[in-house]
C-alpha cells in the first residue's frame, strides 16, 4: 500500500460537483454577515456612523462591546482582536471594526458601503526599514514581535584572516496563496450565556486553532464549541491562522441574531485583508578559505510581521534554522527579526520563512563563486553537509545525507553542464532571447520547529465500524494535499488489509481527537507515524480480545471488527506522538533537533529571456528530491508540481502591490498566478531513502517543492544575462529591465 | 458579488430601431452591453454607476462578418471566437485574429464583442491597435440615421468617444490589404495567457518596389486611448526596406506616446518595450 | 426595480423554469435557484474559470452573464457530465491523474476541457494550454490535468 498510487478518496465527489464546499452548504434561515474595516493603517477609532438609506433596525449589528469572552485571538500570542472598539487603536488598514448581517445578500452589501468610521488618524510604518528605525513605537517598545539567535562556534576571528569574506543582501516581497476557494464560514450559535453551543462550518486547516479561539472569544469549555472542517478549495497555509478570525466573526453574528449566519469573502476582500507570505530581507556575509570552503556565515533575517504577532514568531523560527541551509560551517551567528508594521498581519504559507532565508542563501552562493572564481556547483560540492556534520543549531546529521549525489542527479536530468556550455555560444548571436539554466539545493524541516511536535503531543485514532470496516479519527483535514488518501494508505498498509476497507471520519472536533494543525509538513510523517501505532494497536486489541487471529485475511478481518464492534459497542484505538528518543531542542537556546529530520531537495530550472521585452519564460524545470519513502507517487508529484509552480509564481510575477498599507491589486486580473501557458512540464524525481520516525518510512512533502524554484530561477537568470543585481522576487520584467540598465549604465 | 441588484433594470428590445428609440427617448438613462464581459466585471465589484441596461445581444441586425469587394464588414456583436473562426480574417486581417485570441481566455472570447471592445474604451484593450493597423472604419446609427468615422478619430480622449447618446457602433469596416504586406503583432502582457497588456503594439505595412509605401502602427496601453503612432509611422513611410531609420523611428516614437505608471508596469518600462517592440517589428519588417 | 422574469433554461437536459430577477448572475441563479453548486464562484470576475459552463454549447464565465441573457437557452454544468453512475471519460481521467486536487477549478476545469475535447478530440500539449488558460488551478502546475486530458481523448474523446 505504501509506495502506490490508489485514486484519491474523495476525488469521484469532486469530478461530479457534489463535494460540499462552505459556500454549498445552506442551512434555513441563514443570515449573509460582512465586516466593515478600519481602511487606515493607524489611527484612533473615534466613532461609527450609520448612513441613511439602509433599515439599519432589521440588521444584525456587531462591535467590540458585544464580544462576550475575551476580545482577542489565540495564537502564539494573544494580540490580535476580533474587532476594534471605540476609543481604540487601529493597528491596520483591514482591521476588523464592525459586523452586519441580513438575510438579504444584496441589501448587506449596499449596507457595507454606507458605513463611516470617523478615526484620528496617526503616522504609520509601514516597511521593514521604518520599523527598524523606530520612526514611531508601534509595538511594545521596539517594534519586534520577535527576536532570535542561533550561535555556533564563533565567527568574531575569521573574518580577518579569511581569504574571502563576500557580503550580500536579499529581499523577497509578501505572495498571495490564491486558493481557488475564497475564506469562507458558517458560525450557528444556539441557545444563550453560559448554555450558548458554539458551532461553525467552514473551509479551514487547523480545527483545535479555530476550537481554541472560539472558547476564548464566548468564554466557553471545550464541550460547548464544535468546529466541522468542509471541504476546502486550497489553502496553502491561507486557511491555517485566518479562519480563528473569521469563524469568531460568524459566530459572533450568530450569537446575537440567533440565526445561522454565513461570512464568505468575495476575492476582492480575501485578497485585501487576509494573510500573505511575509516579506523579508536577509543580509549575508560569509567568510571562505582559499579553497572555497565556508569558514563562517552571519546572517542578519528580518520579516515585517505587521500589526500582530500571529505566527510570525514560529514562521521567523522556521526561517531563522533555514538560514544555515545545506552547507557546512563552523562559524555561524544567526539573527532573526520580525518587525511589527502597520500592515494586515502576514502568516502561513506553504514554507513558512524558510523559502525567504534559502532564497538568500542560494542566491548567495552563486555570488560567492563568482567572486571566489569557482564554479557554483563546485562550490556547493565542496561545502555540503554530510553524515556526522553539525548544523547550526548543533543539530548532528544522522543520516548517510548525499547532497553530491542529489544535485549529480539534477544535474544530468537536466543536461546542466551540457546546456550550460550550449547558451555560452548562442547568447552571443544577435537577436534578444537569452538562455540560462540554474539550480538550487536545499531542505526542509519535517513537523514543528523545535520542541513543538512534544507541545502539541497529538493524538490520532482508528475506529472499527458497524459494517467491519475501519475509519481514521484524526483532525487533520483534506485541502488538496491528499491526506485523506494517505492516512487511509498508512492504516491499511499498517495492517496488511485492502485501501477500500479504510476511509476518514468527517473532521468534526465532536469526533476526531486533536491529531495537531494541518500544517508543516508533518501530516504524512508526524500523523500518520501516529496513525500507523493505532492501528497496530487496533489489531493488537482484537487480538488479544480473541476477535481475531493471525495470520488473518481482509475477510476474517472485517469479521472480527464487526463482531468486536457488535460486542463491544464501540472498537477505538488512539495513539499519541512520542519523541524519539535522540532528540533534543533548547526552546532558549535554539540548540539541539529543530526537527526530527528534513526532507531535501535540488531544482535546476532553464529560462529564456527576452531582452526587448523582459518577459522571462521557464522552459525547462527538473526536481530532484529526497522525502523518505514516496507513500503515494501520483499524489507526491502533484504536490511538487504544484509546489513549484508557487514557487515559480513567486519567483517571477506575483507581487502584492500596495499604497498606505493596502493591497490594490487585490484582484485575479492584477495579481499574476500562472495559467497553464506559464509552466513547463515538471520533471519530477524522488531519490528514496526510507527514514525510520515516519510511517513506512516517509518523510515530509508539502511545503519542500516551494523552497527551491525562486533561487534555481534567480541562477538562471544570472546564467542568461551575466551579474546583474539578481537580488529580489518576485523579478518580475520591470525589476529585470532597471537591474539590466545598472549595468548598460555604469 | 457587491452590486446592488435590486436598483438594476434592463431592457431587451426587439430590434435594432427599438433600441435606438429607447436611447433616444432616454439620453443617458440606458447603457447598452453585449457579451458583458466588461461590464459584469465592474458590476460585480460593485463599482458600477449605471443601473439601467440595454441587452444589444439579441440584435441580428449587429451581427456577423460580411465580405465586400474591398472591404469586410463586421458587425458590432461579432465576438472575438466568431474573429479566430472566420477563414476571411485570417487571410485579410491576421494581426485582428492574433488581438482576438489573445484578449481574455475562450470563455471571454466566446462573448466579448468587437463593437464592446471598442466602446468600452480601455487604452489596454487588444483589437483596437490591429483597428488602427488596418484603418478602420465605423458605423455608427441612431434614429437620425447613418454615419461613418474613422476609428482613428473616435477615441477623443480616455474613455471619451465621438458618440452621441444616441448612436450606437452598428459595424466596423476594414479595407481589404492589396498589393505586397505586412502584418505585425505583438502583445506584451502580464502573463503568456488571459492578460491585460502592458504594451500591445500593431502595425501593418503596404511594400512597392522596395519601399514602404504605406505604414499604420497602432498602439494599445501606452497612452490613454489606443493610439496611432504617427510620428514613428511617418520617419519609416517612403524610405527603402534596405535602409529603415530604426533609431529615428523610435526616437520620433516619443511624440507618440504618453505611458503611465500603474499596478501593471511602470511608464519607464511602457516606453522602453514599446520602442523594442517597435525596433523589433521594424526589422521584421526589413527582412522581409 | 425590474420585474422578476420567468426564466426557461434547458439544464443538463432537463427544461427548468425560475422566477428571476433579468439581472441576476446566472451563476447565482445556477447556485441558489437550482442547487446546482457544483458551479463555483473563485472571483466574480471572469478570470478564474471556476464558474465555467456551457451556454448553448460555449463556455462562458456565468459570474458574467445576466441571467436574461440566458433566456431558452441549454446549459450544461459540472453536474451534468456523468451518464448516472457512469463517470465521462474525462471525469474519470481527472480521478485516475489526481487532476482534482483541492477540487474547486475542477467543475470549471472539466467544462472547459469537455468543450475542448468536442473542438479537438487530440489536442496537443499547447493546445490544451491553451483551451484551459482560462481556468486557474492553484494545485497542481496543471501538469496532472494535462494527462488526464490527454488520456480521456485516447480514451473515446468527447464524452458527448
Amino acid at each position: 500500500m505504501i509506495g502506490a498510487s490508489p485514486s484519491r478518496k474523495e476525488g469521484r465527489a469532486k469530478v461530479l460537483g457534489t463535494s460540499t464546499y462552505t459556500d454549498d452548504k445552506f442551512l434555513p434561515g441563514a443570515l449573509h454577515g460582512v465586516t466593515i474595516r478600519s481602511q487606515v493603517p493607524r489611527g484612533i477609532l473615534k466613532a461609527i456612523h450609520f448612513g441613511e438609506g439602509i433599515p439599519w433596525a432589521d440588521f444584525t449589528i456587531v462591535t467590540a462591546a458585544d464580544i462576550p469572552g475575551t476580545n482577542r485571538v489565540a495564537s502564539v500570542v494573544d494580540d490580535q482582536p476580533f474587532l476594534v472598539g471605540i476609543g481604540d487603536e487601529i493597528t491596520h488598514p483591514e482591521q476588523p471594526i464592525l459586523l452586519l448581517a441580513h438575510a438579504d445578500r444584496h441589501l448587506v452589501e449596499k449596507a457595507r458601503g454606507a458605513v463611516r468610521l470617523e478615526v484620528e488618524e496617526l503616522p504609520a510604518i509601514l516597511d521593514i526599514q521604518s520599523s527598524l528605525n523606530l520612526q514611531q513605537v508601534i509595538y511594545g517598545t521596539d517594534n519586534l514581535l520577535k527576536e532570535i539567535r542561533i550561535s555556533k562556534g564563533d565567527p568574531g576571528p575569521v573574518w580577518a584572516q579569511a581569504a574571502h569574506v563576500i557580503e550580500g543582501e536579499y529581499q523577497t516581497g509578501a505572495q498571495e496563496h490564491m486558493y481557488l476557494e475564497p475564506n469562507a464560514i458558517i458560525g450557528q450559535v444556539e441557545g444563550k450565556g453560559p448554555e450558548a453551543q458554539v458551532t461553525v462550518w467552514g473551509s479551514l486547516q487547523c480545527p483545535y486553532y479555530v476550537h481554541s479561539a472560539l472558547k476564548q472569544l464566548f468564554g466557553l469549555p471545550d464541550e460547548q464549541v464544535r468546529v466541522v472542517a468542509m471541504e476546502m478549495g486550497g489553502a496553502f497555509g491561507g486557511k491555517e491562522d485566518y479562519p480563528s478570525v473569521n469563524a469568531g466573526h460568524a459566530a459572533l453574528l450568530s450569537w446575537k441574531s440567533g440565526r445561522p449566519v454565513k461570512v464568505v469573502y468575495d476575492r476582492e476582500e480575501d485578497l485585501a485583508c487576509t494573510t500573505k507570505r511575509h516579506p523579508s530581507r536577509t543580509r549575508l556575509r560569509t567568510a571562505f578559505d582559499a579553497d572555497g570552503h565556508l569558514l563562517a556565515l552571519e546572517a542578519d533575517f528580518i520579516l515585517d510581521g505587521g500589526a500582530y504577532a500571529t505566527l510570525s514568531p514560529v514562521v521567523l523560527s522556521r526561517g531563522a534554522v533555514h538560514a544555515g541551509s545545506v552547507y557546512r560551517c563552523p562559524n555561524v551567528r544567526i539573527h532573526a527579526r520580525a518587525v511589527a508594521t502597520n500592515t494586515p498581519p502576514p502568516g502561513a504559507f506553504r514554507g513558512f520563512g524558510a523559502p525567504q532565508s534559502l532564497f538568500a542563501m542560494e542566491r548567495h552562493m552563486e555570488v560567492c563563486a563568482r567572486r571566489l572564481g569557482l564554479d557554483a556547483v563546485e562550490l556547493r560540492r565542496r561545502n555540503f553537509l554530510r553524515m556526522g556534520d553539525t548544523m547550526a543549531t548543533g543539530q548532528v546529521i544522522r543520516e548517510d545525507l548525499d547532497l553530491g549525489g542529489l544535485m549529480d542527479r539534477a544535474l544530468q536530468e537536466s543536461r546542466y553542464q551540457d546546456k550550460r556550455a550550449a547558451f555560452a555560444l548562442t547568447n552571443q548571436e544577435a537577436g534578444p532571447l537569452r538562455r540560462g539554466i540554474g539550480l538550487s539545493v536545499f531542505m526542509h524541516g519535517c513537523g514543528f520547529t523545535g520542541s513543538g511536535e512534544s507541545h502539541l503531543a497529538s493524538v490520532a485514532g482508528v475506529e472499527g465500524l458497524a459494517d467491519g470496516s475501519l475509519s481514521v479519527l484524526a483532525a487533520s483535514t483534506e485541502m488538496g494535499q491528499g491526506k485523506n488518501t494517505v492516512f487511509c494508505q498508512i492504516v491499511a498498509g499498517a495492517l496488511g488489509l485492502p485501501y477500500d476497507m479504510v476511509d476518514v471520519a468527517v473532521v468534526d472536533t465532536d469526533r476526531v481527537p486533536n491529531s495537531g494543525p494541518t500544517v508543516a509538513s508533518r501530516s504524512t510523517m508526524m500523523v500518520g507515524r501516529i496513525l500507523e501505532d493505532a492501528a497496530i494497536g487496533l489489531k493488537l486489541s482484537l487480538v488479544q480480545q480473541g476477535f481475531l487471529k493471525e495470520p488473518y485475511t481482509a475477510e476474517t478481518f472485517r469479521e472480527a471488527v464487526r463482531k468486536a464492534v457488535a460486542r463491544l459497542g464501540s472498537l477505538k484505538c488512539y495513539g499519541q506522538y512520542h519523541r524519539p528518543p535522540n532528540i533534543a531542542w533548547d526552546d532558549v537556546t535554539y540548540q539541539g533537533d529543530a526537527y526530527p529530520t528534513y526532507s531535501w531537495g535540488c531544482y535546476a530550472a532553464e529560462v529564456v529571456v527576452d531582452l526587448d521585452t523582459y518577459e522571462v519564460k521557464v522552459e525547462d524545470f527538473v526536481a530532484v528530491q529526497e522525502v523518505g519513502r514516496v507513500v503515494n507517487p501520483i499524489l507526491a508529484a502533484g504536490q511538487v508540481e504544484g509546489g513549484i509552480a508557487q514557487g515559480i509564481g513567486w519567483g517571477l510575477w506575483e507581487e502584492v502591490t500596495t499604497a498606505q498599507g493596502r493591497m490594490i491589486n487585490n484582484q485575479m486580473t492584477n495579481y499574476i498566478i500562472p495559467t497553464s501557458a506559464d509552466l513547463p512540464r515538471i520533471k519530477v524525481v524522488f531519490l528514496e531513502n526510507a527514514h525510520p520516525a515516519g510511517p513506512g518510512g516517509a518523510k515530509g512533502i508539502g511545503e519542500l517543492p516551494m523552497d527551491g524554484p525562486a533561487p534555481a530561477l534567480l541562477n538562471a537568470l544570472e546564467n542568461a544575462l551575466g551579474a546583474l543585481r539578481l537580488d529580489e522576487v518576485p523579478m518580475t520584467p520591470e525589476r529585470l529591465l532597471v537591474r539590466c540598465e545598472e549595468v548598460s549604465h555604469g | 458579488m457587491r452590486g446592488y441588484l435590486p436598483d438594476c433594470d434592463i431592457r431587451v428590445p426587439a430590434d435594432l430601431a427599438d433600441a435606438l428609440a429607447l436611447l433616444a427617448a432616454e439620453p443617458g438613462v440606458w447603457t447598452p452591453f453585449a457579451g458583458g464581459t466588461d461590464l459584469m466585471v465592474v458590476y460585480n465589484a460593485g463599482r458600477l454607476k449605471a443601473t439601467h441596461f440595454l441587452d444589444l445581444s439579441r440584435l441580428a441586425e449587429l451581427r456577423g462578418i460580411r465580405e465586400e469587394a474591398t472591404h469586410l464588414v463586421f458587425g458590432a456583436l461579432t465576438t472575438y471566437t466568431e474573429i479566430r473562426d472566420c477563414r476571411a480574417v485570417h487571410q485579410h486581417f491576421p494581426n485582428l485574429v492574433k488581438s482576438a485570441r489573445a484578449t481574455g481566455a475562450l470563455a471571454i472570447q466566446n462573448r466579448g464583442t468587437l463593437g464592446g471592445n471598442i466602446v468600452n474604451a480601455s487604452p489596454a484593450a487588444d483589437t483596437p491597435p490591429s483597428l488602427l493597423a488596418y484603418g478602420a472604419e465605423l458605423e455608427l446609427v441612431s434614429p437620425r440615421g447613418l454615419r461613418r468615422v474613422a476609428y482613428d478619430c473616435f477615441h477623443l480622449g480616455y474613455k471619451r468617444l465621438d458618440l452621441a447618446a444616441d448612436e450606437l457602433v452598428a459595424s466596423l469596416r476594414m479595407p481589404k490589404p492589396t498589393g505586397r504586406s505586412f502584418h505585425y503583432f505583438r502583445k506584451v502582457g502580464t502573463r503568456q495567457a488571459q492578460a491585460i497588456s502592458k504594451v500591445c503594439l500593431a502595425a501593418h505595412a503596404r511594400i512597392e518596389a522596395g519601399v514602404v509605401a504605406e505604414l499604420r502602427i497602432g498602439l494599445g496601453s501606452v497612452a490613454p486611448v489606443p493610439q496611432r503612432a504617427r510620428h514613428a509611422e511617418a520617419a519609416i513611410i517612403g524610405k527603402p526596406l534596405s535602409a529603415l531609420p530604426i533609431a529615428a523611428a523610435q526616437a520620433a516614437l516619443l511624440d507618440d506616446i504618453s505611458p503611465i505608471d500603474d499596478i501593471r508596469a511602470s511608464a519607464h518600462f511602457r516606453l522602453v518595450v514599446t520602442q523594442n517592440v517597435l525596433g523589433h517589428m521594424l526589422r521584421e519588417l526589413a527582412n522581409g | 426595480m425590474a420585474e422578476r422574469i420567468t426564466l426557461n433554461l434547458k439544464v443538463n437536459g432537463e427544461a427548468r423554469t425560475v422566477n428571476v430577477h433579468p439581472f441576476a448572475r446566472l451563476l447565482d441563479v445556477l447556485r441558489e435557484e437550482l442547487r446546482l453548486t457544483g458551479t463555483k464562484e473563485g472571483c466574480g470576475e471572469g478570470e478564474c474559470g471556476a464558474c465555467t459552463v456551457l451556454l448553448d454549447d460555449q463556455v462562458v464565465n456565468s459570474c458574467l452573464v445576466p441571467a436574461v441573457q440566458a433566456q431558452g437557452c441549454a446549459i450544461t454544468t459540472v453536474e451534468g457530465l456523468a451518464r448516472g453512475e457512469d463517470l465521462s471519460s474525462l471525469q474519470a481521467a481527472f480521478v485516475a491523474h489526481n487532476g482534482a486536487q483541492c477540487g474547486f477549478c475542477t467543475p470549471g476545469m472539466l467544462i472547459a476541457a469537455t468543450d475542448l475535447l468536442n473542438r479537438c478530440p487530440d489536442p496537443t500539449d499547447g493546445e490544451i494550454r491553451e483551451g484551459l488558460a482560462g481556468n486557474l488551478c492553484r494545485c497542481t502546475g496543471y501538469a496532472k490535468i494535462l494527462d488526464a486530458v490527454h488520456t480521456a481523448a485516447t480514451d473515446g474523446g468527447a464524452p458527448r
